[in-house]
């Protein structure tokens, strides 16, 4: 009979877990909270069913255990049973599916106002580049990445050459304005992970892709690479900042061009060929 | 209504197959070494999976004292900590889980269980094993060369599974790996072949299709997945090898790495993640359908019940298997492969829920109005069905393609599939050798000993993988050597990941008194006689125990399916399915 217990009490303990854990998703900041729901409707949905399942099980394990003289029916189809449990899971998996489906839509289609920022990851770290004056970002590619162009910007492309690099780990967003991740790496893949933004994509060496999403509070967010890119994996750390829209432009202002990265990297580099 | 079906399971249809003994070896070597009896295949099989896969164990505790108590371990580096992270997941999805039940439980089962004296083919069955001892052998190697053995994660993605920011990546470690992958492909290929074409050919006389037990229908199913899943993964370990030795670039395009420019072009990293996960996906349901059809029948003999809706049972085997190649790409939600791929594959993925719903309800529905006996592999059984119920239901979040994204690439995808794919399994596993030990050996293995076994496994492993969901639904991804306590977590981790690990040391030594009990019991183990569990299946009713070479004197004629438990009006609560026994007043119509 301690199995009957035990299901009873895993079932129980299961609830009890869940219901006062600490553990729960980190607040959102991200417009992303109809993938929230869709979890929360999840989570009923199948604890419901674990709960049955798991509870009729112990049932029948205590009313149909083996006593002496205690027999078993013989009875091998059941074709309406059968049909109904079929119906109601069909049912049960739709109410999950369309709501889930319905979002996806919503999550692949980029609004038209969003602005676009490019997440750069290479071993083991994040950079970033914005279009610049013109508000187109320019072309690139790992094979124009060198060290006075470490983020491979395609210095041939005119569009490039007021794009904004930022390195450092550390990039800002304007608060409430839909923004479109172009995702790159230069080696193997990554993934730009932001918890608080629930949005999260690899990114794949020789191709661009990405994710949409409107931050919705201020405040700093940590970014984590959530694909595993080699030994220094947990150690691809970086920050987002979110900020009211005239802060934002404060920092935009701070920032270099391409054209001034590189040639402040000829300069650094000469200055370090003469010292040698 | 009660559709018995009673026309049916008393015709005995004419002999199909001639009968042909197998060939009989003369020399000791030709018996227990290169042994062509599948009995034997079997148990060398089993017993080299199981030697790897303790290996698996003990890297899955060094994982486990480096993420419950970080930094207290020096030898434990991030290098090693991916090393153990990949060679676990690799061993025992593939050289352990695929090889128990296809070349174990199938060797041993099939044969025995349809009536024929061997596998058609024994010459190419032994060659099976010794081509897998071969690619477990390589494996074994790749931790005593230079750099050690692969550390890319079990998935192998390319382009990092072969630059030197990975462990083994620019070393020899990578090329073992898939050099003993490609080995265990053309090794299960010979047996694969085997057991399906036993299962169609060597059915003695009246075992039909639809009077298999449900162990064979899920062990062929899973075979002929295999052998379409695997050419998948072959070819991608061929091209990943040609990129890293001969410098082509199937997977690879222009990169630089740490700086450096490397001479690579053109190719696809994505590429390989759709033929990784064409067979990674089947082999998921390679692993899952043996243990469906096993856990049927253990319910079956255990509750002395027919299997409900045995018919809807086989056509669900058939259905998730056909399904499971058309959902490979809910692994790659967030690869970056077109978005709108999400739709199609989140779709399938759900509907596969549907077929594999029927066969829990039928389940425990035959455990309705049954006369259930809780002997260990019962309680197995039942171990089964909570831990697969579970794994099985978190499936439907990140199988809801919106729903992965944010859990994607966390614990909690590491909670799913080891609860669905490993704690699941291997407690049919454990099931299936205390219900057939007897069988093999001619002794019980011991029930107090099992009885621990079963208590600390299943309730150990509940608490290791139920908490674990948590901390990814936290938001910890997987592969972290370590997370630190960056502020998205609402509770720190420590504690929750500490008590996982001391669960799971707890759940890992309890596996030696498991052991123990296996080399114990054969000797001292109580006189088991051919039929302890009063079972209706054939190899229970082979003239020795254990089955000799060829099986059966003569071979059986079957008369029904292998679910005659409390018939009405029978004179025992079972029929075997050799047994012609007809109700009174009934005759038998040939």
């Amino acid at each position: 009979m301690l199995i009957v217990a035990a299901l009873v009490l895993i079932v129980l303990g299961s609830i009890a877990f869940h219901l006062s854990s600490p553990w729960w998703w980190t607040p959102i900041a991200s417009n992303w909270d109809y993938i929230d729901n869709t979890l929360v409707i999840t989570f009923w949905i199948t604890g419901a069913v674990f709960a049955a399942v798991v509870l009729f099980m112990a049932y029948c394990v205590l009313k149909f255990r083996h006593r002496p003289g205690h027999k078993a029916e013989f009875d091998p189809e059941n074709k309406r049973l059968e049909l109904w449990l079929t119906g109601v899971t069909t049912i049960g998996v739709a109410a999950m599916l369309v709501p889930g489906l319905f979002v996806w839509k919503q999550f692949v289609t980029v609004p038209d106002e969003a602005t676009e920022l490019e997440v750069f990851g290479h071993q083991w770290s994040w950079a970033y580049r914005l279009p610049g004056a013109d508000g187109v970002l320019g072309t690139a590619d790992a094979e124009w990445v060198s060290a006075e162009n470490p983020l491979g910007v395609n210095p041939h492309d005119r569009f490039g050459k007021d794009d904004l690099i930022v390195e450092g780990g550390e990039v800002y967003l304007p608060v409430d304005q839909p923004v479109k991740l172009l995702l790159r790496s230069i080696d193997v893949l990554h993934n730009f992970y932001v918890p608080e933004f629930r949005a999260k994509m690899d990114m794949v060496p020789g191709m661009v892709t990405y994710i949409w999403f409107t931050p919705t509070r201020t405040g700093t967010f940590e970014a984590l690479c959530a694909e595993y890119c080699g030994t220094a994996h947990p150690y691809m750390r970086g920050f987002v900042t979110v900020v009211e829209a005239e802060e934002y432009q404060e920092w935009l202002q701070k920032q270099l061009t391409f054209e001034e990265y590189a040639s402040n990297a000829r300069a650094g580099q000469s200055v370090q060929l003469a010292g040698n | 209504m009660v559709d018995r079906g009673s026309d049916d399971r008393m015709q005995l249809p004419p002999r199909e197959v001639e009968d042909v003994m197998p060939p009989h070896a003369h020399s000791w070597i030709g018996k227990y070494v290169f042994s062509q009896d599948a009995k034997y295949i079997a148990i060398q099989y089993s017993g080299t999976a199981v030697a790897i896969g303790l290996v698996a164990l003990v890297l899955s505790w060094l994982m486990r004292l480096q993420l419950g108590f970080p930094g207290t371990f020096d030898f434990i580096t991030a290098e090693a900590y991916y090393q153990f992270v990949t060679m676990h997941g690799m061993i025992m999805v593939i050289y352990l889980l695929t090889a128990i039940f296809l070349g174990g439980f199938g060797n041993y089962l099939i044969p025995l269980m349809v009536g024929a004296r061997d596998m058609v083919f024994p010459f190419v069955n032994m060659l099976s094993y010794w081509v897998y001892l071969l690619a477990v052998l390589v494996l074994v190697a790749s931790f005593f060369v230079p750099g050690g053995p692969t550390g890319a994660g079990w998935t192998l993605y390319p382009p990092q599974a072969v630059l030197s920011g990975t462990p083994g990546g620019a070393q020899s470690g990578i090329i073992l790996m898939l050099v003993s992958l490609i080995l265990f492909i053309i090794g299960f290929t010979m047996g694969g072949l085997n057991y399906a074409v036993t299962v169609l050919q060597a059915r003695t006389r009246g075992m039909t299709m639809m009077r298999l037990p449900l162990t064979i229908w899920g062990i062929f199913t899973a075979t002929v997945m295999a052998l379409l899943a695997f050419p998948a993964l072959f070819v991608a370990c061929v091209m990943m090898l040609f990129d890293r030795l001969l410098g082509t670039s199937f997977f690879m395009p222009t990169l630089v790495e740490l700086g450096e420019k490397l001479s690579y072009g053109g190719g696809s990293p994505i590429a390989f993640q759709h033929l990784f996960w064409f067979f990674g996906h089947p082999e998921v349901y390679i692993v899952a359908l043996p243990a469906f059809g096993i856990v049927s029948d253990l319910i079956a003999v255990h509750a002395r019940k027919n299997v409900f809706g045995y018919r809807m049972m086989v056509w669900a085997i058939v259905i998730i298997g056909a399904l499971s190649f058309i959902v490979w790409a809910h692994h790659m939600y967030v690869s970056g492969m077109h978005p709108w791929f999400g739709f199609f594959f989140a779709t399938t993925t759900l509907i596969i829920a549907i077929p594999t719903a029927i066969k829990v309800y039928n389940w425990v529905l035959t455990l309705w109005k049954g006369d259930i006996h809780l002997t260990i592999p019962m309680l197995f059984a039942l171990g089964f069905i909570v831990t697969f119920v579970n794994g099985g239901l978190t499936g439907l979040f990140l199988g809801n393609v919106v729903v992965d994204v944010p859990l994607s690439d966390t614990m909690f995808v590491v909670a799913h599939f080891h609860m669905v794919m490993g704690v699941a399994p291997i407690m049919v596993i454990f099931g299936a050798i205390y219900h057939w030990y007897p069988k093999m050996t001619g002794r019980m293995l011991n029930e107090a000993m099992g009885q621990i076994h079963f208590w600390v496994t299943f309730i150990g492993a509940y608490a290791v993988f139920f908490p674990m969901h948590y901390v990814g639904l936290v938001g910890v991804p997987r592969r972290y050597f370590e997370i630190g306590e960056p502020e998205f977590l609402t509770a720190p981790v420590d504690g929750l990941n500490a008590f996982i690990s001391a669960a799971a040391l707890i759940v890992g030594a309890v596996q030696v008194l498991f052991l123990f009990n296996i080399f114990w019991s054969l000797r001292h183990g109580r006189k088991a006689g051919g039929n302890p569990w009063r079972a209706a299946s054939l190899e229970w009713h082979t003239p020795d125990t254990p089955p000799k070479h060829g099986n059966w004197d003569e071979l059986p004629n079957v008369y029904r399916w292998a679910y005659d438990y409390s018939v009405p009006g029978a004179p025992e609560d079972y029929l075997a399915q050799n047994d012609s026994w007809v109700p009174d007043g009934e005759e038998r119509r040939l």
